[in-house]
């Protein structure tokens, strides 16, 4: 029983790097901008966190330079997409390479570096694994029960009605990708301050493709981002344990288990049609589309 | 003169890059007034609306609301002002709910539940019911336009602007829709009311500014015109009257027998044992509201989608498991709704679009070879007997107004002489002359011994054209009955189920 509470635990920390990601991918998406620039946001933001971290000594204002490196680093994506109107996978995925390559490139004199240590939070949590569940209740209640939540969802939805109605559809866009940053940029941070302790290059390691992942398999909406992130968690957790354990698995098998299941739940969810919008499915109806005002 | 006018235009004027929109355009709107503003495609209302309502700002002239200077520099101003639109194309959010929906078109919309109860409100005083907590996409056309209709009494609007409103909907709507308008007039709200449908203004609009080539060309009282002076006016000469002569029906071509199909996408509709036959020499009208099937019929006679054997049979032979290509070299052509995307190539030349079609029937494509020449000279031939206004067959597709492609697209099947062609919705977004055009072709070619099936929203249409006329309703084919002394109130009865016009009626 103890022994379970304790697995609980170790969940929550594997899936908080996930659940930033994917919270702050989920407010981009339901703005109707697909960002697949989340593992070269996330990068980043490990890289500016730890840094930030190592020389101040304090791991909290990390994560605070995290969070604007990430979004900063999210700027040049938005204003290719929302006032060139660059295609906004090519631009995502330039995103994520440029990311990754900036890391790398900068990131070498904090290599062997160790992170300053962090006092726990309750239950001996991180207080950013905190911090990530508290945000799950406010992106929901922030998506579905404010006025500024409303608008987003309405410029995902149908971007030229939101302009017809006199909203900036480009004003509200900017903005939700750069809250996506600044959530992808403290996921980044809390592997490599919180989990890793060091700075290593690519340490992201394609967590930024599960988090895309999983907010399709949340069907765009916070509770459903939450259970993904905790899903994938736990196959982590679980597959470590079975590591330690010494089960008689090629370890690498062992580790291709969290992208397995992001395949395996995709393609089951996509077999169903259950997600069709008649039905209740939520996916933003402009997602994805380039949005140019004539005036 | 003095201004009662709840608004009132003077000199206003707009250009595009290579083209006036508008010129020295000058009305006023009284209150009470429903003002019809009339004209073709291109003539400019859209742009003039949208300057009213702050989505365009106007090169010049000036505009006054209740005596004051109207300049909005944006929708939430011209709201702030006492103007409301009713968008020809919906602005809603489909994924959203009625109530967010309506909430997202005010300025400090109450807290949902008090926003809940007003809307219930307004909806029982004007007798158009609606469910707040109902989702956008499960709703009707005539619902989703009360969603837009109470989103603006919501606002209680000096003016109120309707964007072709009726385009969607069933006689009965329109006439709830009517009364509604008239109830909110005789509260002093002044209307402004754009439509092409001549008939309609005809009967409840007080007064009409005709504007055409972007210019005021008349103002009048409808209701002492006739819609042919009224329709002369918009086009600034005569219409040529359409010729339904020299047509008999002959032998059976098409077959259709228990055609039964399963929805194609989630968000389509299952045809549900849909028969009908087609002779030579007829035209066959296939009316109803959007998404009873129409897509999807169009489809299955198309060969997009294939249907259980024996079900679609051509002049005896089976067609029914076979693609377009083979259907369409046996001699069943279809030219499918969607003008840009599903009937021609964005941007694909003229020339390459007649190759979608036309390449076996008119032997462009010889041994898996494009005969590039022969293209463009069919091409040419299309824009000349159809009268499309192009620079030439190398043109785009999408650089073709609505008007002139869907001549070329309609023209590019006429003209392999099909011997069954079929249309969905043919003159949808097109402008007066350029669909009397339209129709006169399809006369043309059922004169000539090709059978025609016309499925169309636009019933005016269907009556013009058809010989028979049948009601698609949820997947299901009414029997045909003879169009001739058919009468709106009894195509609407056939239309009937259209959803929620029981409820109308409450």
């Amino acid at each position: 029983m103890i022994d379970l509470f304790a697995l609980f635990l170790m969940l929550l920390s594997a899936s908080t790097p996930i659940l930033f990601a994917a919270l702050g991918e989920l407010v981009t998406e339901r703005a109707g901008v697909l960002n697949l620039g989340v593992e070269g946001m996330m990068i980043v933001g490990a890289l500016a966190g730890f840094a930030a971290a190592h020389h101040t000594g304090n791991p909290f204002l990390g994560f605070a330079a995290a969070a604007l490196a990430g979004a900063l680093i999210a700027l040049p994506f938005a204003a290719l997409t929302q006032f060139l109107l660059a295609n906004q996978v090519a631009s995502g995925l330039a995103l994520t390479l440029f990311g990754l390559g900036l890391a790398a490139l900068f990131g070498k004199p904090m290599e062997g570096v160790k992170a300053p240590a962090m006092s726990p939070g309750p239950l001996g949590l991180n207080w950013i694994v905190w911090l990530g569940l508290l945000m799950v209740p406010t992106i929901w209640w922030f998506l579905n029960r404010s006025r500024a939540g409303l608008i987003l969802r309405g410029v995902g939805e149908n971007h030229d009605a939101a302009h017809a109605l006199g909203y900036d559809v480009r004003r509200v866009r900017i903005a939700a990708i750069a809250f996506g940053g600044a959530m992808a940029g403290v996921g980044g941070a809390f592997i490599s301050i919180a989990t890793v302790l060091q700075w290593t290059e690519g340490m992201t390691a394609g967590a930024g493709w599960i988090a895309l992942a999983i907010v399709v398999f949340s069907n765009w909406t916070a509770p459903g981002v939450l259970a993904g992130a905790w899903l994938f968690g736990g196959v982590t957790v679980l597959q470590l344990r079975l590591q330690a354990a010494g089960v008689r698995v090629p370890v690498q098998l062992l580790s291709m288990a969290p992208y397995l299941a992001t395949i395996i739940v995709l393609v089951a969810i996509s077999a169903r049609q259950k997600y069709s919008r008649r039905a209740g499915g939520t996916a933003p109806g402009s997602l994805g589309q380039d949005f140019h005002a004539l005036r | 003169m003095t201004d009662a006018a709840v608004f009132r235009a003077r000199g206003i004027g707009k250009s595009y890059p290579g083209v006036r929109a508008n010129d020295d355009v000058s009305f006023a709107v009284d209150p009470g007034e429903i003002h019809a503003l009339l004209g073709e495609n291109g003539a400019g209302k859209s742009t003039l609306v949208k300057m009213i309502y702050g989505l365009v700002r106007p090169d010049d002239g000036h505009m006054e609301l209740n005596g004051q200077p109207h300049q909005p520099t944006d929708p939430r101003a011209a709201r702030a002002a006492g103007v409301a639109m009713v968008f020809q194309h919906f602005s809603l959010f489909d994924a959203l709910t009625v109530a967010e929906n309506i909430a997202l078109g005010m300025e400090n919309p109450p807290p949902q539940r008090a926003l809940s109860a007003r809307i219930a409100q307004v909806s029982q005083d004007f007798g158009l019911p609606l469910n707040p907590a109902r989702r956008v996409v499960t709703l009707s056309a005539g619902e989703r336009q009360r969603v837009e209709i109470i989103r603006c009494l919501l606002q209680n609007p000096r003016l109120l602007i309707m964007d072709e409103p009726t385009s969607v909907l069933t006689p009965q709507e329109a006439e709830l829709l009517f009364a509604t308008l008239r109830k909110l007039a005789d509260g002093g709200t002044a209307i402004l009311y754009i439509s092409h449908k001549l008939e309609e203004i005809r009967t409840h609009c007080d007064r009409a500014t005709i504007l055409r080539g972007g210019r005021v060309v008349d103002s009048c009282d409808p209701r002492a015109h006739s819609a042919r002076t009224l329709a002369a006016m918009m086009v600034g000469g005569e219409m040529r009257a359409i010729d339904r002569s020299g047509r008999q029906a002959g032998e059976v071509l098409l077959q259709v027998r228990a055609l039964t199909q399963a929805a194609p996408t989630a968000e389509g509709t299952a045809l549900k044992g849909v028969t009908l036959t087609l002779r030579a020499g007829e035209i066959l009208g296939i009316g109803g509201v959007a998404g009873n099937g129409q897509d999807e019929l169009l489809a299955a006679l198309s060969g997009e989608i294939r249907g259980a054997s024996g079900t679609i049979l051509l002049e005896g032979a089976d067609l029914s498991r076979l693609g377009p290509e083979a259907r369409r070299a046996a001699g069943l052509l279809a030219a499918p709704e969607d003008r840009l995307g599903h009937a021609a190539v964005p941007d694909f030349s003229l020339a390459d679009n007649t190759l979608l079609t036309a390449g076996a029937r008119k032997g462009l494509v010889r041994k898996g070879l494009i005969d590039h020449p022969a293209a463009r000279a069919f091409a040419a031939d299309i824009i000349r007997a159809f009268d499309v206004r192009t620079p030439g067959s190398g043109t785009a597709a999408k650089a073709l107004s609505g008007g002139n492609l869907q001549k070329f697209v309609i023209g590019r099947e006429v003209m392999q002489a099909p011997r069954v062609l079929v249309v969905n919705q043919p003159t949808w977004g097109v402008d007066a002359g350029a669909a009397s055009a339209v129709r006169q072709s399809l006369l043309d070619l059922a004169r000539q011994g090709a059978g025609v099936i016309v499925i169309s929203q636009d019933l005016d249409e269907l009556l013009e054209l058809s010989d028979r006329f049948c009601a698609l309703n949820e997947g299901r084919l009414s029997d045909p009955v003879p169009t001739a002394g058919l009468s709106l109130d009894q195509i609407g009865l056939m239309l009937g189920g259209a959803h929620g016009m029981e409820v109308a009626h409450l």
